[in-house]
């Protein structure tokens, strides 16, 4: 009887937090110029293998700076910065990051600390796995990963931003994981939204962070009611 | 009898090089080894600079296959280049304990005996740092890999030149000049600083940034680049990076204006020294020529400097730049080896008349005019 009872209010807990969380939205802005991207297609013609999926099709380019016609700006990851230890990866479900085409995609993900990341190589050919994050807890990995091999699996148990994942067989193809210690961030997507969801209240710093510009913050206060938030990057 | 011009510290005193017929598939062998080793260095360098040192992820075996049976369907890409790498270090590898072998039964001095044995003992340790640099991960390790293959490279060319007919003449012949113990000391101290640089390329390569100044002559449109905290995130946010994309840092930038300015003074250095071996030895040495060599090995070198900045790091040129710094410092170091014969006693130069400073004419050239 005492254990429904716990579970019981346990829940009723959660739902009143969840009631009383909002979720955090902005839009992300580029002003400026970037500079431009660059063409892959001459190292993809280098390999056999990567050439061979692109017979007539337009070759891919660098995704440093993916902005829209009114600079829209994806691949900003926002997250709530100091926010520690509320991580929830460790029963989240994993996030799949795909060799397809000689390219990562996505280019730019987050996940949790403890959140499985589960590696996929869709390719004909062979690709090398090697992530290199530099903070002190999280391993280097290099892993060969042949065409139709098993999926790879990696955890982080330290927050880090933008740890590069790379193919050495193939070294233009990178991706950029960035690790999170709490539920509470988002990736900016091709219309520069975002949204942050089930922020408890409170007073936040809300932290937009872009691999190429560096961060920035706006402090925020979250009530019951969704809180607007955002941030414009600049090219000098 | 005349008074020997060389007196001193020499190596016929040393009863190190008193081979006078020397064996000529010996040293026909040797210098294979340094040509392999030197192939070798330009493969290494194709693997760094196309980032591909990583891409067969494990070692002895690669991608879990016998090193030597590794289908040819996996030789892509920069597995192509770190594959090719392992198998010409193999062949190193072996060629290097043939000679070890070699000159361990046939050779009849015994330094040059333990020479073979060092080569050996190097080529291992060699292979094994570029293993564990696959294995351990560590970037560092891969640094000291670059460093230690120069100084085998050299070690082989030494023993090439030690092995050949050239140096039992040299050694046996008659000391009809000297060089100045300023001069050689000035050839020394240049050599070093050459491999210096090339640690420090080394370094800047295995950072794995790729270029850290994107210009040249000017610097981020400076002399000396801002190296602010604000300039080195603006820095990174115009760079373009496709194969080496760490981000840059305000050490590494610091770390090529070194090296440009190291390059500055090899430049000056080596000409002097060139300047000063045809002043004082006369075109038609040996030790001139070599001189004359260096200094055109060092123009190229510094024009391959620059061209890999304006190429934006293109594998190739980079390679070529290092390549050309191994040439580089061999030939320094081998000009020293072949110069230290000649080097004057320095009890000698303290009464001379003739001197005038340290790179002055010595008596045993004057009595040479």
């Amino acid at each position: 009887m005492k254990s429904v009872l716990s579970i019981l209010a346990i829940g009723i807990f959660g739902a009143w937090q969840a009631a009383s969380a909002a979720d955090i939205t902005g839009v992300i802005t580029l002003k400026g110029a970037p500079a431009a991207e660059t063409d892959l297609g001459s190292y993809i013609m280098g390999n056999p293998d990567c050439a061979a999926m692109y017979q007539g099709q337009k070759m891919p380019t660098t995704h440093f700076y993916v902005v829209g016609p009114n600079g829209e700006f994806a691949d900003v990851v926002v997250s709530l910065k100091g926010v520690t230890g509320k991580s929830t990866g460790a029963s989240s479900p994993p996030v799949m990051l795909d060799q397809k085409n000689c390219i990562y995609t996505p280019g730019i993900l987050a996940i949790q600390t403890g959140q499985k990341l589960i590696v996929k190589n869709s390719d004909d050919c062979v690709h090398n796995v090697h992530s290199a994050p530099t903070v002190a807890g999280n391993a280097e990995h290099n892993d060969v990963q042949m065409s139709g091999g098993a999926d790879l699996t990696y955890t982080f148990p330290k927050a880090e931003m933008f740890v590069k994942f790379e193919c050495n067989v193939h070294p233009w193809m990178k991706a950029w994981v960035s690790v999170l210690d709490s539920p509470y961030f988002a990736v900016s997507d091709k219309d520069g939204k975002f949204v942050i969801k089930n922020v408890p209240p409170g007073k936040y710093t809300v932290e937009a962070n872009h691999r190429k510009l560096g961060a920035q913050t706006q402090d925020v206060e979250v009530a019951d009611k969704d809180v607007t938030v955002n941030f414009t990057f600049t090219v000098k | 009898m005349p008074r020997h011009p060389c007196r001193g510290f020499n190596f016929v005193k040393m009863k190190i090089s008193m081979q006078t017929t020397s064996d000529p598939w010996l040293h026909r062998f040797t210098v294979l080894t340094a040509i392999i080793t030197f192939l070798l260095l330009g493969i290494g360098g194709l693997v760094t600079s196309h980032e591909a040192g990583m891409s067969v992820p494990d070692w002895p075996t690669s991608y879990g296959y016998n090193m030597f049976a590794l289908p040819v369907k996996f030789w892509r890409g920069g597995a192509f280049f770190e594959h090719s790498h392992r198998l010409l270090a193999s062949g190193a590898g072996l060629m290097t304990t043939i000679l070890a072998v070699w000159l361990w039964l046939k050779d009849s001095r015994k330094w040059m005996k333990w020479l073979g044995i060092i080569a050996f003992l190097l080529v291992v340790a060699q292979g094994v740092l570029g293993g564990l640099r696959v294995t351990l991960k560590m970037d560092n390790l891969g640094v000291i890999h670059g460093v230690v293959a120069q100084s085998f490279f050299i070690l082989v060319c030494a023993i090439a030149l030690f092995t050949s007919r050239f140096w039992g003449n040299w050694s046996a012949g008659e000391k009809t000049f000297c060089v100045t113990r300023g001069l050689w000391t000035l050839a020394l101290a240049t050599t070093v600083l050459i491999f210096c640089q090339l640690v420090l390329g080394a370094t800047m390569r295995g950072q794995h940034a790729g270029l850290a100044i994107s210009d040249f002559p000017l610097a981020y449109g400076k002399i000396w680049p801002d190296t602010g905290a604000d300039a080195v995130a603006r820095y990174n946010a115009d760079r373009v990076e496709v194969i080496s994309a760490n981000p840059i840092s305000a050490f590494q930038i610091e770390l090529q204006m070194i090296h440009r300015c190291m390059a500055l003074a090899i430049g000056i250095l080596v000409a002097f020294c060139t300047w000063l071996s045809w002043k004082r030895l006369g075109g038609k040495s040996p030790l001139a020529k070599l001189a004359a060599f260096w200094l055109g090995l060092i123009v190229c070198q510094i024009a391959l400097g620059a061209w890999t900045i304006w190429s934006n790091k293109a594998a190739d040129v980079a390679t070529l730049h290092v390549l050309v710094g191994a040439l580089s410092l061999v030939t320094g170091a081998l000009w020293c080896i072949i110069a230290f014969g000649r080097r004057e006693g320095a009890t000698e130069i303290a009464p001379a008349k003739t001197i005038s400073g340290a790179f002055g004419t010595s008596p045993a050239m004057a009595a040479n005019k």
